[in-house]
Order: C-alpha cells, then structure tokens, then sequence
C-alpha cells in the first residue's frame, strides 16, 4: 500500500464509504465494549486521523462538587482515539495495542458538554505508530488534554 | 500515636468511613467498579473484571483507557488517603456520604504516563500506589497494576497530581 492511497481522486479524503481498510477500522472501532459503554461516536477516520465524540454523562464524574468528568474517562477516548488514528493510517495494521500513553491535563472539562478526540499518526515504522492527539469541549481554542503515545505495529 | 485503648470497632469504622467517602463519592469510580481493600493504612485497588471494560474482543484484552483510569484512581486515593491520613486518625474530619460538601477535595491530575507491559487478561485486576514525594502544593506518584501474579505487573503508571489548597 503507498501513501498515496490516503487522497482519492482529487485529492479529496478517503473515507470509511470507499476504502475496505477503512470500512474495517470503523467496524471493529465500532464494537469495541468499552468504547461502546461509555457511549464514544467515530465523527471521521481517515488519512492517519481520527476523531471520536463522547457526551457529558453524570456517571462519569470525577468531582462531584462541580460535576467535571474524571480524568480517566478523558484516558479512555483518548487512548480510544489514538489506536483509531494509528488504524487510520494507510501504513497501519489491522489491530494495534498500547505501548505507552501520556495525556496532560491542562483544565477541567466543562460539566454538561461532549467531549471530542482529535488524534494524528504522525509516523509509523514497521514496529511502532507515533501518536498524538487533542481532547476538546466546546471551547475548541483552549483543549482540555493533550495526548503523546506508541502503539504497536503487528505481532 | 493514637490512644493504645481506643475501642477497635471506632477505629475500623472511623477508616472505612474515610475510605468509603473517597471511594463511592465519585460516581465513576462506582461505574468502573473500583473498590479498596484495606489493611492498616495500606490499601489495594481491586477492578473486579466486567465484559464492558474489553478493548479488544478478539483476544480478549482489557481497554488500555480502562487501564489508564484504574491506575489513576488508585493514585489519586493512596494520594488523598495518606494526606488525610493524621487528620483522620485525629478525628479532625468527619465525611458524609449524604453531604458533598463534608467529602474530602481531592487533587487535580497535571498529568499521567501509563507503560502497558503486557495485555490486561479479562480477569480482575490489582493496583497499589507509592507517594514518590507529596509537598504542600504537588505530589508525585508512581502506580502499578497486576493480575495473577504480583510480580509480573501488566500495567505501571507515574502521576503529577496538584494538592487540594486550603
């Protein structure tokens, strides 16, 4: 597969509709049981990219008092969204597991709002997809966590 | 030192109490299912396995975020769970599950680094925390996950945690 695969005709972007790889990704993305219980939505994945939407639900509160979600929760769509990205990636495998994840936390989600997932594979051996990836509400200028992760790459 | 004579039934209640308001006053860690068993002041993180934690189905492996999120409840317990810890045994805090308010205020995550060393099995899953240095205003704090075997860890994490003020 070359890397040129990534943009169809036009340059336009590749998407689940029309390449199987992709097709596949969304498949399995979409029946993972935990990405499934905490309600996350595959918004796009395509072209080393991905982003994945989860809404604000009151059992997944960290701090009742204000009712922001726990950082884990922020743990799981991120890592979610970062294996998308590296399934996304026209060099990609077919599954992929976590090496290694670090999510900096920079303010509290804003209670009631969806939380969006925005990873890039930014490169990729034969071995390991580098990763990075940004967690929104819906004040999109000023993220919420950063994410820098490896993910393994076959075998 | 506490009092040598004081009734052991107080003394367990007074510590299951504090660790329960850490543990049921956070609705996510109720839906993960997390709970604490504790021996003394040392306390171990226990993640009974459910089918709804499954990253992976094929293998089966549990979620990597599911990981993530146990280790970072077991650090930020063991954090807040030692800082009270004098206050507690002091009889200074009296946390009640029916009043928010009178729940401890735990710290806030700078920032966590989870090493996924081997695939969490669907079984349950084990953690405990070491305080690496707490100061008045950051605390550091390292993290590991087992399953059958205490010595072969599938998961270690290292936090940054900023402490409650005030």
């Amino acid at each position: 597969m070359h890397d040129d695969d990534a943009t169809g005709p036009a340059g336009t972007p590749v998407t689940a509709a029309d390449d199987p790889r992709l097709a596949m990704a969304r498949e399995f993305l979409d029946h993972i049981p935990h990405a499934r219980a905490l309600g996350m939505t595959v918004a796009s994945l395509g072209m080393s990219k991905a982003e994945i939407t989860m809404a604000w639900r009151p059992e997944f509160v960290g701090d009742p008092s204000t009712g922001v979600l726990h950082g884990g929760v922020v743990s799981a769509l991120m890592d979610t969204c970062c294996g998308a990205a590296v399934l996304a990636d026209p060099k990609g495998p077919p599954s992929t597991a976590t090496i290694d994840l670090r999510i900096d936390y920079m303010r509290a989600a804003t209670p009631g709002q969806t939380i969006r997932a925005r990873a890039e594979c930014f490169h990729i051996t034969r071995s390991v997809a580098f990763v990075r990836a940004l967690a929104l509400d819906d004040d999109e200028q000023n993220p919420v966590a950063t994410a820098t992760g490896a993910f393994s790459v076959g075998g | 030192m506490g009092d040598r004579n004081e009734p052991l039934a107080q003394v367990k209640s007074r510590r299951d109490t504090m660790l329960a308001a850490l543990v049921d006053g956070v609705p996510y860690v109720a839906w993960l299912g997390v709970r604490f068993d504790r021996r003394g002041d040392e306390l171990t993180a226990v993640l009974p396995f459910a089918e709804r934690l499954i990253g992976n189905p094929m293998l089966p492996a549990l979620h990597g975020g599911v990981t993530a999120a146990f280790l970072e409840t077991a650090a930020i317990v063991g954090l807040t769970w030692t800082a009270l810890w004098d206050d507690m045994e002091a009889g200074r805090l009296a946390p009640d599950l029916g009043r928010p308010d009178s729940l401890p205020r735990l710290p806030k995550t700078i920032d966590f680094t989870v090493d996924y060393l081997r695939s969490g099995l669907p079984r349950d899953s084990y953690a405990r925390s070491r305080i690496v240095r707490m100061g008045r205003r950051f605390a550091s704090v390292q993290v590991e996950a087992w399953q059958d075997n205490r010595d072969r860890p599938f998961a270690h994490a290292t936090g940054h945690f900023v402490m409650p003020q005030g």
